[in-house]
């Protein structure tokens, strides 16, 4: 990131660390975000991606560190940061009791916009998020899925030039998930965009590159087809043994660089999911075993790992 | 400024959009309008009533009333939005802090002044089947308004500083009412102690007012609470950002 220069970055993050108690929430965090970039901050529960966003946002000060947005210092500088930025907290809060046009009228003025803009801009997001039935309904009576586009349309009702969105389809129905996955993917051209997920086809389908977050600390960051290539190298191999099934996981488990086995019955037949250090193909070494013993081989195959996997081991472990 | 008004007139429609607002209208009617008569008609303690407002001004149901009232239209104001989370859009919208507390502050004052205009209706009959004096009258809703507006201020602090509406209360209720009193305890105290006691009490500065008189030192005195406990309140929404 160092060799870029500043202007190319709309975002940059420099050694964030946020403590709410003796623990940090996050810690020595770095990044940056170019303009027109997608970015997915992807972490389990507790990964610290939450406090990340508030920081960017400048709702919280980080307790060391530094973020600027377009230049500007965000604890600093937090009107002009916070002018330029859309932001969909994680519980989306709104003002239940407004109907949907009040309340976006109330969001544009809090932005400043002339009231002109204001009403165009409504007509506008209301028609992008699909609101249109629903623009003189309170707040309170929507389901959860049309909160969540109400909370998208007042980030993107200014025209911000970042949008910070956190957990956009967490709580909401499938049908919904799809329908905002691609709202977000219909305002990228336009925006620079960072958003959180704990799911990761999520992250796969909306952005350019994804940070993995993991207990407060940046694990890996990559785009997510070479992270995906980066662990190719971890295997799993799924075998199937005609023989006692005690004794071949032994066996198997005894095998060098062999690092867990675990035992499925498919429709009576014995599959071995056979886990494989990194770089070792150990296909020759288990089908020894399997004949040494004198059961029988019956199949092995390599399983290319999905990401959900990949993001599985990047967030149990420490090492990558 | 756009601002203020914004968030001011939010808060307005939410005060005039629910039925609490005239309950508590209804109420404070029924309440001052027995004050008002007690003070007006002749009976046995007061057999040649004048043509005034003094007894409502000055009548303890009257202020009771207030540092009643004026916590529970405050106590909402930034509790809730804690509570529920909408600060979090609040505080990242690029609006000052001050610029949030103000516009909040202006429009449950907007409520209080709206609610005391409905008395209007008693000086009116006083007017129409009387000549009483107009200047105690003036003072005296000035003297009201004043307090009403200190109050409100004291208000706006405890709901910043709480996310539980009730506390913020209930907390607003007992600083505003020991601020009233606090000068009844001047005889406790000697020397310096007492005559600053005397002088932080509102009692005292609000005497005056219901009397006819309109003393600066003593407009003065309301506007320094309010703008005290109004600054408090934007340094304590400004220390919530860095818990
Ligand atoms: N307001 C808070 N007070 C205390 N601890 C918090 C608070 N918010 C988050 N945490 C803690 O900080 C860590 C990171 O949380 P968070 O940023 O919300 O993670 P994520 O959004 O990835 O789920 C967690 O251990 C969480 O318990
Ligand atoms: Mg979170």
């Amino acid at each position: 990131m160092d060799d870029q220069s500043t202007s190319d970055l709309m975002i940059q993050a420099n050694d964030l660390t946020h403590f709410y108690g003796p623990q940090p929430a996050i810690e020595d965090v770095n990044f940056g975000v170019k303009k027109g970039e997608i970015l997915g901050f992807l972490g389990p529960n507790g990964a610290g991606k939450t406090t990340t966003m508030r920081i960017i946002t400048g709702y919280m000060p980080p307790t060391q560190g530094k973020v600027t947005l377009a230049d500007y210092d965000v604890v600093e500088q937090s009107l002009d940061v916070r002018k330029r930025i859309g932001y969909l907290p994680e519980t989306v809060p709104l003002h239940t009791e407004m109907q949907v046009t009040n309340y976006l009228k109330y969001m544009g003025t809090l932005r400043g916009m002339p009231s002109r803009l204001i009403k165009r801009r409504i007509g506008e997001v209301i028609e992008v998020c699909r609101l249109q039935d629903y623009h003189k309904t309170i707040i309170g009576k929507l389901s959860k899925g049309f909160r969540q586009r109400v909370g998208i349309a007042q980030a993107i009702l200014h025209e911000p030039e970042v949008l910070v969105l956190d957990e956009p389809t967490i709580g909401i129905d499938p049908i919904q998930v799809v329908e905002t996955r691609q709202l977000i993917r219909d305002l990228r051209s336009e925006r620079t965009v960072v958003l959180s997920s704990h799911i990761l086809p999520e992250v796969n389908v909306i952005c350019d590159r994804v940070l993995i977050i993991h207990e407060g600390r940046i694990v890996a960051e990559d785009s997510p087809s070479n992270l995906a290539q980066r662990l190719q190298g971890v295997d799993q191999l799924q075998v199937e043994v005609g023989g006692p099934v005690q004794q071949v996981l032994a066996a198997l488990r005894g095998v060098p660089g062999v690092t867990e086995v675990t035992h499925r019955n498919q429709q009576g037949r014995n599959i071995f999911i056979v886990q494989v250090q990194r770089g070792q193909d150990l296909r020759d070494e288990i089908s020894r075993v399997v004949v040494s013993n004198e059961w029988s081989l019956l199949s092995m195959q390599l399983v290319s790992m999905s990401l959900e996997d990949i993001f599985l081991r990047l967030t149990t472990h420490e090492e990558l | 400024m756009r601002t203020v008004q914004a968030v001011a007139w939010k808060e307005i429609q939410v005060y005039f959009g629910t039925p609490i607002a005239y309950i508590v209208g209804m109420i404070f009617l029924v309440v001052t309008g027995i004050i008002f008569a007690s003070g007006v008609v002749p009976s046995e303690n007061n057999p040649f009533p004048e043509a005034a407002l003094t007894a409502f001004f000055q009548s303890r149901w009257t202020i009771f009333f207030v540092i009643l009232l004026a916590p529970t239209l405050t106590m909402r104001l930034i509790s809730e939005e804690q509570k529920m989370g909408t600060i979090e859009l609040l505080l990242t919208s690029p609006v000052r802090d001050w610029e949030i507390i103000v516009g909040k502050y202006l429009a449950s004052l907007a409520f209080l002044v709206a609610l005391l205009a409905l008395t209007l209706y008693y000086p009116l009959m006083l007017f129409i089947f009387a000549e009483p004096d107009p200047g105690p009258i003036f003072s005296g809703y000035l003297g009201l308004v004043l307090f009403g507006a200190s109050a409100l201020a004291i208000g706006m602090l405890t709901s910043t500083i709480t996310s539980n509406q009730i506390v913020a209360a209930i907390v607003g209720i007992g600083l505003i009412g020991a601020l009233f009193v606090v000068d009844f305890s001047s005889d406790l105290v000697e020397g310096v102690a007492s005559v600053l006691v005397n002088e932080i009490g509102s009692y005292a500065h609000y005497e005056d007012f219901s009397r006819g008189v309109i003393d600066t030192k003593h407009v003065v005195y309301f506007l320094s609470v309010t703008a005290v406990f109004l600054f408090l309140a934007i340094r304590a929404l400004e220390f919530r950002r860095w818990r």
